[in-house]
């Protein structure tokens, strides 16, 4: 029994059932599955967080991100500048307490380099309805390329506990037509 | 030398039960059962307050019973009970004394005073920095205090189980190898020495922090040091609940595990790799990279997922072998029809393994996967999952244990047998619903550890989808109903120790010829050796959770498809 000791003094020679190896196989083997299907993705998915990082004072990427929006502002929101900067380029998102800074408008279908930190706690980036959530670090600018593929507004709300205004840190995000985007440019 | 300390012999199991031993099992789970009854308190206005149309807390009473209840359950409800086992599975499985009693005794007034000390630091409002504590939010010092206090009790009683094992040997109170259940404990205390050595070494830092001693610490370091507490610590509950799973089956059913070598193997693998497991915390981490991440949080090839999959057959297969063996034969169910259903230890202990293996285990490969983390992180499907593990696992199998250990350990009968016998009943379906719920409310984009999802404060406030609110609003419904369930245990468990009629020499009533005869006998059916074995049952059940789990794991891949790319 489970309570007592084995039995068989010599338990690790006794043979395992045919039953139990094959299942143990048949686990194993799916353990490679799930573990070879994570690599496959980085080779054929669409959907894979870039590892590139830098570490960063927090006033210097402030300083950054409010340079872009000195450069790409279009009109502003409720005193939160709305950018929108060209597509293919480098865009910076602040978090901070208890917000998100500026506001993005994108282009559908093209590609933009994100730049993502924090300034004084952890803060978590959750991109809704579309549900991608990626962490936030003070003194780590995270880098990755995002290619937006539904137009609209979408919201972006904090999802680490980051403080007693955490529930009031929400943003949005816009996502234009190529076209309507150029002519709300001129 | 003193005189030889005092024992009594068990009537059920015939196991040698030392005072020192039955006294210490007692206060740790009285300890045990206080946090539960406080934690789940905390729990279920949490879960109240995150019902949109009840909104029970206010914001700053809603983070810190957040905190608090993290702290309580998760932390001191299960390490006190696990302790508890720990002396159980050496000192009485082992039939020696329990080496160091006074030390046991320290290790239990640490725990106490550790435990107590971050909960009062916690009421004083300061530090609502959530259960995990992320550096740079900041807590009062007394919090790292009480927690360091209570990892160095916790340590202490692990080396109390070590000793009692090496005692055992030199004394040679048993033959051959110690039980099954043992090494399952022992699999349990060796990842704790690993997991509180973590703690140490990242709570000493930040408590020194909070005094002023230390200018930073790195986040993301924090995160990666915490989390080989934190999630390694959830692997002792693993091991420990599986171990009971195993004790329940023996000494109800007198089930012998199909094979040791195959359950040892299973968890060994815990042994070396499950203390990989951080790296699920940092999935979509800045500054951590791919190939790291990968080998991590697949615990090396799913080294560890094999071993719970090992267990996910070994398990039902040692109940459906005993089943047989008392002649429950006919067709593929009869085992499962028959079993004792109306006992609470059992049916704790089966309900605990079909929800932990589907629900927690399923969802955790899946989260856990480095890119469909994307789609899940810090959503509510998180403790939707950590629930089903820690709740519908580990608590429920505790809760099914301690209908045993009040009768054979208090010897006290249990107070009300039918709140007993439906309780099970009641805690897993609120428990399993809490799950569920969270993680349906998760893939919806309802964050976790959120005071309001309607962003009334908020000057851009987001709509989630009403789906999401409804889903919410049932987890708060099947909390009630945990909370209920978790009342009927903690009402019948207090007045049963204290209350209870006295068993006297009366056994408890088991199924099979009681555990003490079979022990002298010579077993029917040699599991051991191949072409013995006949567990058809088992196979179909294993079947349908194979198919259950490659079928939510693809379905999960194609929903991360269809978001946005990033690379």
């Amino acid at each position: 029994m489970a309570i007592t000791s084995p039995d068989n003094r010599l338990w690790w020679k006794e043979p395992i059932h045919r039953i139990e190896l094959a299942w143990i196989i048949i686990a194993f083997l799916w353990g490679l599955v799930m573990f070879f299907t994570m690599t496959f993705w980085h080779a054929f998915g669409q959907q894979n967080l870039s590892n590139t990082t830098y570490k960063v004072m927090p006033q210097a990427f402030a300083a950054k991100a409010e340079r872009m929006a000195e450069q790409y502002k279009v009109r502003e929101e409720l005193g939160i500048p709305v950018v929108h900067p060209p597509p293919g380029s480098d865009v910076y998102l602040i978090g901070r307490i208890w917000m998100w800074w500026p506001i993005l408008e994108l282009e559908k279908g093209q590609s933009y380099r994100f730049h993502l930190s924090a300034m004084e706690y952890s803060h978590g980036f959750s991109l809704q309805p579309v549900n991608i959530n990626i962490q936030l670090q003070p003194g780590y600018e995270h880098v990755f390329t995002m290619t937006p593929t539904d137009s609209g507004e979408f919201g972006i709300i904090c999802n680490e506990y980051c403080g007693f205004g955490h529930h009031t840190m929400a943003s949005r995000l816009y996502v234009v037509e190529k076209s309507t985007a150029r002519s709300t440019q001129e | 030398m003193s005189a030889t300390p005092q024992y009594r012999v068990c009537p059920t199991t015939g196991l040698k039960v030392f005072g020192a031993t039955q006294a210490l099992i007692k206060a740790n789970a009285v300890a045990a059962v206080v946090f539960l009854a406080v934690g789940g308190l905390f729990g279920l206005s949490v879960a109240l307050t995150r019902w949109p149309d009840v909104h029970l807390l206010p914001m700053d009473w809603f983070y810190l019973a957040l905190t608090a209840h993290g702290l309580d359950v998760l932390l001191c409800w299960i390490i006190f009970f696990e302790v508890a086992v720990l002396y159980f599975a050496s000192s009485v499985l082992l039939n020696c004394r329990l080496a160091a009693p006074r030390m046991a005794w320290l290790a239990f007034w640490l725990m106490v005073i550790g435990g107590v000390l971050t909960n009062i630091t916690v009421l004083q409002g300061n530090s609502s920095v959530m259960f995990t504590s992320y550096t740079p939010l900041q807590a009062a010092p007394n919090f790292y205090l009480g927690l360091i206090i209570f990892a160095v009790g916790a340590l202490i009683a692990c080396g109390v189980f070590f000793g009692t094992l090496v005692l055992a040997k030199d004394e040679r109170t048993y033959e051959g190898s110690v039980p099954l259940v043992t090494f399952g404990a022992l699999t349990a205390a060796i990842i704790a020495v690993f997991t509180l050595a973590s703690g140490a070494i990242i709570l000493v830092p930040t408590w020194l922090w909070s005094l002023g001693y230390i200018s930073h610490i790195d986040p993301l370091m924090y995160k990666l040091v915490w989390w080989a507490m934190g999630h390694s610590s959830q692997q002792i509950n693993v091991s420990v609940h599986v171990s009971l799973w195993y004790a329940v089956a023996a000494i109800l059913l007198g089930a012998k595990p199909l094979s040791e070598k195959a359950s040892r193997l299973a968890f060994l693998l815990y042994i070396f790799f499950l203390q990989l497991a951080s790296a699920h915390h940092l999935l979509v981490e800045p500054g951590v990279g791919s190939e790291w991440k990968i080998f991590n949080t697949s615990y090396a090839m799913y080294l560890a997922v094999l071993g719970s999959m090992i267990h996910a057959m070994t398990v039902p297969g040692t109940i459906e072998a005993a089943q047989r063996r008392l002649g429950f034969n006919k067709g593929m169910f009869e085992w499962l029809r028959k079993a004792p259903w109306g006992n609470p230890a059992f049916s704790g202990v089966f309900l605990s393994l079909v929800l932990f293996g589907f629900l927690g285990g399923i969802s955790g490969v899946v989260l856990g996967t480095e890119q469909i983390n994307l789609i899940m992180h810090n959503t509510v499907y998180a403790p939707g999952h950590f629930h089903a593990t820690v709740v519908t696992g580990t608590t429920l199998t505790f809760m099914a244990v301690t209908y045993l250990l009040v009768p054979l350990v208090f010897q006290r009968e249990i107070m009300f047998p039918r709140m007993a016998k439906l309780q099970p009943y009641v805690f897993a379906i609120g428990a399993g619903g809490i799950s569920l719920f969270m993680m349906a409310a998760g893939t919806l984009g309802v964050p976790r550890r959120h005071w309001d999802i309607t962003f009334a404060d908020s000057i851009f406030p987001y709509q989630i989808p009403s789906a999401g609110f409804l889903m919410m609003a049932l987890n708060g419904v099947c909390a009630i109903l945990a909370a209920t369930g978790g009342l009927m245990y903690i009402v019948n468990t207090v007045a049963s120790v204290f209350f209870g009629k006295r068993t006297g020499d009366a056994p408890v009533k088991t199924y099979a010829a009681t555990p003490a005869q079979a022990m002298g006998r010579p077993v029917v059916a040699d599991y051991g050796s191949a072409g013995t074995m006949y567990i058809p049952g088992t196979i179909v059940l294993v079947g349908v959770f194979f198919v259950s789990f490659v079928l939510y794991y693809y379905v999960n891949w194609k929903y991360l498809a269809e978001v946005w790319p990033l690379r």
